[in-house]
């Protein structure tokens, strides 16, 4: 069992008496990309300039390839950050921006110039090397930023929302450009998102915080497939949670009123979680008996699917239905019957 | 559109030139016009330039006045001595300065403004009865030599009034603020990321200091700099009141050419030429700077 790349052990921070970060640790391995992923105000930059060594932290410490280097000042850690707001330098141009820290390391000029060309062949940039900051765009920006780090070849990369500052379309394009850049270079990525889409398409594990703890770490498919709690499942996509009711033996979910039949494990789990897509409706056609049937009570189409909100007995919960053939487009209307169906291997239970 | 605004409004526009011409292009002119006049008693204290006589229309204006200034060695030393006053003061403001707007600069809001507010106070009192404070304060009974002969570091008063060092003391006090403000002004604005940015990529704080804070608050230096130099170059008050008889300073010199030797053609002459030898390094410097900070915009 090899150690991990990056470990952080007990981390712990304060700000005037506010928790920042409690007791936070973390495993991260090598040329993974890891999204550190929660609202505003939980910890994750926090953490981020901790592990750039911008802050100290209160306790804890901080291991890089099995090196502590918790005391570490930035300027000689063997990473780079790119900031939210990419902080290039005003008054220097392209070149001068991405030399900068190239500049500061003992090497050749000749060895400079090679490196500075090679990351701005990497990153498209020819052709602006002498532009000044401002007279470039915010997507050019972003990759001037990107080059200032990767030229230094840091053997970490953290990026601080690194795609919050482009517009949407520019930023799915963009999202591939990172992934496909970080499989070239083998570069572990630490990302600080609020954007769970963003984590969830770039990162190979995420951890999920919330008031300075992590509350959940795994890769995208476990965090939305299974998440530890209501938070988690209301924080990535659209939750419909459901209580559990466990009579003789007997699995109920409550606002269904729906007898669960297939499932082995038959521990006293209070809650279950079907996630939209899994539910399907469908008009309904003449009285059925053995399903249930809701209301719909609002239709949202948005092209490759549609979002139906539905009542049973006054509960109300989502489903969203693919609209694979042009003619399902708006068949289902407001207050509609509708015939709910689901596959039972579909629902996660969990204790809350 | 356009055009309606600038028939309506020419007045708008034009009242400051108006005023330019009126306080400053005037009286310019009429200084001018003394320091090539003659001098002779009366009231006032020079000849005409341009009189009738028998002989019909008769000049007298003369180049004396700057040929004599410019070969007494007394003058050209007197303003060799104010600008190094100017030189020595501008650059004392700027070390002491620049901390004081970068930490105020930086500091909380709530604070800051605590701060800035500290910082203007001085001015809601005159300046005069603040350079008077200092001559109580450096004066032989004053308090520092009180205090030094009651702890025992000096026996009998020290002499710190009178001095071209009292001088330069006085002329930081009263011109620090001018320096602090500017400089202030452009380090409020600067993106503390910057910094963070310059340390993760490698640079030792003196290399980001010199690097990328510097270099980015030089339009406050520049500007607190000219505050500071360009009236301290003409300080008469200071050097008055706490100068002694070791440096002569051009302020004083023009004072006592006006109003002691009662000599206005030499006094304007003096002065005319402060302002050239001082207005044209300026325009020079300014137009190197605009190209700059165009380049950097």
């Amino acid at each position: 069992m090899s150690e991990p790349f990056l470990q952080i052990i007990d981390v712990s921070k304060r700000f005037d008496n506010v928790v920042a970060l409690d007791k936070v640790n973390l495993k991260i391995e090598k040329s993974e990309i890891f999204s550190l992923l929660g609202s505003s105000g939980c910890g994750k930059s926090t953490l981020l300039r901790i592990i750039a060594g911008f802050e100290k932290p209160d306790e804890g410490r901080i291991l890089l390839e099995g090196k502590d280097i918790t005391k570490l000042p930035p300027y000689v850690r063997p990473l780079n950050i790119m900031f939210q707001n990419y902080a290039l330098f005003p008054h220097l141009n392209v070149t001068n921006n991405i030399q900068f820290g190239l500049k500061e390391e003992k090497i050749s000029k000749e060895e400079i110039n090679h490196r500075v060309n090679e990351i701005l062949n990497l990153l498209e940039l020819n052709g602006l090397e002498k532009r000044k900051i401002n007279e470039i765009s915010g997507g050019q920006q972003q990759r001037v930023a990107l080059a200032r780090c990767l030229v230094k070849k840091p053997k970490l990369l953290l990026l601080d929302e690194p795609l919050a500052a482009l517009d949407k379309q520019l930023r799915v394009q963009t999202q591939f450009e990172l992934v496909n850049l970080q499989y070239k270079l083998g570069i572990t990525f630490i990302i600080v998102t609020h954007d769970q889409e963003e984590a969830m398409s770039l990162s190979d594990r995420m951890a999920i915080m919330k008031n300075g703890e992590i509350l959940q770490v795994g890769n995208p498919v476990e965090i939305y497939e299974k998440p530890k709690d209501k938070y988690i499942a209301n924080f990535i996509g659209t939750a419909n949670i459901f209580n559990v009711l466990n009579k003789n033996n007997q699995i109920i979910i409550k606002e269904l009123n729906y007898e669960v039949k297939n499932i082995n494990n038959k521990e006293n789990y209070v809650k279950c979680l079907i996630r939209p897509e899994k539910i399907s409706v469908k008009k309904l056609e003449n009285q059925s008996d053995n399903l249930n049937i809701g209301v719909v009570k609002e239709v949202a189409y948005l092209g490759s699917y549609t979002k139906y909100l539905i009542e049973v007995n006054g509960f109300e919960f989502y489903s969203f239905m693919q609209n694979s053939l042009v003619s399902d487009n708006l068949q289902i209307r407001w207050d509609d019957k509708v015939q709910i169906s689901f596959n039972e291997t579909s629902i996660y239970f969990f204790n809350d | 559109m356009i055009k309606n605004f600038k028939k309506q409004n020419v007045w708008f526009v034009f009242t400051p030139y108006l005023w330019l011409v009126l306080f400053f292009f005037v009286p310019l002119a009429l200084i001018l016009k003394i320091s090539i006049s003659v001098s002779e008693w009366g009231m006032p204290p020079y000849r005409d330039l341009f009189s009738l006589s028998e002989n019909g229309l008769e000049i007298n204006s003369t180049l004396g006045n700057y040929l004599f200034i410019f070969s007494d060695p007394f003058y050209i030393r007197s303003y060799l001595n104010s600008l190094s006053l100017a030189f020595t003061s501008t650059l004392l403001c700027l070390l002491i300065g620049y901390p004081i707007a970068f930490y105020v600069a930086k500091s909380k809001t709530s604070i800051r403004n605590i701060l800035l507010i500290m910082l203007i106070i001085p001015f809601w009192s005159s300046f005069l009865l603040r350079v008077y404070a200092w001559k109580v304060l450096l004066q032989g009974s004053g308090i520092i030599n009180s205090i030094l002969i009651h702890i025992g570091l000096i026996s009998e008063p020290i002499s710190m009034l009178h001095n071209h060092y009292a001088v330069i003391l006085g002329v930081v006090y009263t011109y620090l603020p001018f320096m602090i403000l500017p400089l202030y002004g452009y380090l409020v604005k600067f993106d503390l990321n910057l910094i963070d940015a310059s340390n993760d990529l490698g640079a030792k704080p003196l290399n980001t200091f010199v690097k990328v804070i510097l270099p980015l608050s030089l339009p406050g230096i520049v500007a607190g700099s000219m505050l500071v130099f360009i009236p301290v170059v003409g300080e008469y008050i200071i050097p008055e009141m706490l100068g002694g008889s070791d440096k002569l300073y051009f302020g004083k010199i023009i004072w006592d050419e006006f109003f002691v030797n009662r000599d206005w053609p030499i006094a304007s002459a003096l002065a005319m030429s402060g302002i050239v030898i001082l207005v044209f390094p300026i325009i020079i410097f300014q137009l190197m700077y605009a190209k700059y900070n165009f380049k950097n915009e």
